[in-house]
């Protein structure tokens, strides 16, 4: 009698144990990769939703999103959690991919969160960015400066909304 | 006169230099030897304790490159990018580095370079060595192979602004290359690594993959921004790997090479005791003849 009990309540706690494995991304669910030289934000998570600022525009990206290849632009990408928390984390430049599977690999040069930004460091780095505009030597010195610009107008203009 | 003087002062000299070799090595050169191995074991400890100090940084690094390798390279997998049978001109990059001392790192990879080139078929083949050791190593054979070199590399772990670069070196290199191919050393463990590889495909590879008319919205500059930046991610990977097999394969090559100058040490300081009890005995041998002698 006392052996078929703690039988019983072994098989219950074990019960009680069964792991779920609903964490593991399924074919379907975004499963996002986010990294950058330096660090990984994400690695293969499941996700709701990526916004990212691209060459051929802003879009947004749900689960089974068509299969597409992008540039990224300096700005800002913002990551919806599965919980409903938003993440933005600033990027340099870069490229984003979504597959067949629906995973998503956004692979950037640089990506810092956004709380990292220091507004005035990012208003001393824009001035200086033009002033080498204007003065800039040759065509590859030119279009390196402008990089450097419009890179610091991201991080002004994100800062600004931090 | 003085001419045949000199050759017997040279024989005289001959001899006696034979009877010191046959006492073994004088106590002198026993003690130089001792101190000049003891001198090196520091060495190669200290070595070890600095490139265990760089390998715990570079496995760091490595943790947060692994995801964006191969996310990097899991896009040509998912559009099946597949290289056209007959491509003749091919690139070979070898990640090595300039600095030796660490096992069989750079050897590994130029051993696969070096296959694929005695294979029939190599003349297309053209080699970018990242890091000296491998041009040393590639240069006497297949010199001509060699269309550029990075240096300076292995002082610094490895930055993204290095993979830019080798990567912009590549474009501008002018060599249309159809499909090409990253040697590197990938990191297993602390104790073992291994020779692998990463593929590159061309603009033209790409454009005819049979999956890629699922990707939405791609035109030409689009594909070749993503390659270029494929490029140097890859690159920067590969890099990482290198970085951190190099200085776990040093790590362990100092060590072998501490534990083998223990080992001469003991061996060297038996022979120098037994030589200093060989001289003792001998002089007082003489000592003792000598008295006997006068009695």
């Amino acid at each position: 009698m006392a052996m078929a009990l703690r039988n019983m309540l072994r098989s219950a706690s074990r019960r009680l144990q069964v792991r779920n494995y609903a964490d593991a991304p399924k074919e379907g669910d975004l499963a996002l990769t986010f990294a950058a030289g330096n660090k990984v934000f994400y690695d293969k998570q499941v996700v709701k939703q990526i916004d990212v600022p691209s060459f051929s525009g802003s879009f947004g990206i749900l689960p089974k999103h068509v299969p597409t290849l992008a540039v990224l632009r300096p700005g800002v990408v913002t990551v919806v959690e599965n919980d409903g928390k938003q993440n933005k984390i600033f990027v340099s430049s870069g490229t984003i991919t979504v597959n067949d599977d629906s995973s998503v690999q956004v692979l950037a040069e640089e990506a810092h969160p956004l709380e990292n930004l220091d507004r005035s460091a990012a208003q001393e780095a824009l001035s200086k960015a033009q002033s080498e505009l204007s003065s800039a030597a040759n065509d590859k010195a030119k279009a390196e400066a402008a990089i450097a610009v419009e890179v610091a107008e991201e991080i002004v203009k994100a800062a600004a909304t931090a | 006169m003085l001419g045949r003087v000199a050759p017997a002062a040279t024989q005289v000299t001959a001899v006696v230099n034979l009877q010191q070799n046959r006492n073994m090595a004088t106590l002198k050169s026993i003690s130089i030897r001792l101190k000049s191995v003891k001198n090196i074991q520091k060495i190669t400890q200290s070595m070890k304790m600095v490139s265990a100090a760089k390998y715990t940084r570079a496995e760091r690094d490595l943790k947060a490159a692994r995801p964006y390798g191969e996310g990097a390279a899991l896009f040509y997998e998912r559009a099946e990018v597949a290289p056209p049978e007959d491509e003749k001109k091919q690139l070979y990059i070898a990640m090595t580095s300039d600095r030796g001392l660490c096992g069989a790192v750079h050897t590994g990879v130029s051993k696969v370079i070096r296959n694929r080139l005695s294979e029939p078929g190599a003349e297309n083949i053209k080699v970018i060595c990242v890091g000296d050791k491998s041009r040393a190593i590639l240069q006497r054979l297949y010199g001509k192979h060699i269309i550029c070199v990075a240096n300076e590399i292995g002082r610094l772990p490895p930055t993204f602004t290095d993979a830019a670069k080798i990567a912009s070196a590549i474009l501008t290199s002018g060599y249309e290359f159809g499909f090409g191919k990253i040697i590197f050393n990938k990191f297993r463990s602390v104790v073992s690594y291994e020779q692998s590889d990463l593929p590159l495909f061309s603009q033209q590879s790409v454009q005819s993959a049979p999956k890629l008319a699922t990707y939405d919205s791609l035109d030409s500059d689009v594909i070749q921004s993503y390659m270029e930046f494929s490029l140097a991610s890859m690159l920067f990977y590969a890099l990482k790997e290198g970085a951190c097999s190099e200085q776990s394969a040093r790590m362990t090559a100092m060590d072998n090479a501490s534990k083998n100058a223990g080992e001469m040490i003991d061996k060297l300081t038996l022979t120098f005791n037994r030589t200093r009890q060989a001289v003792i005995t001998r002089e007082l041998i003489e000592i003792i003849s000598g008295a006997a002698a006068l009695e």
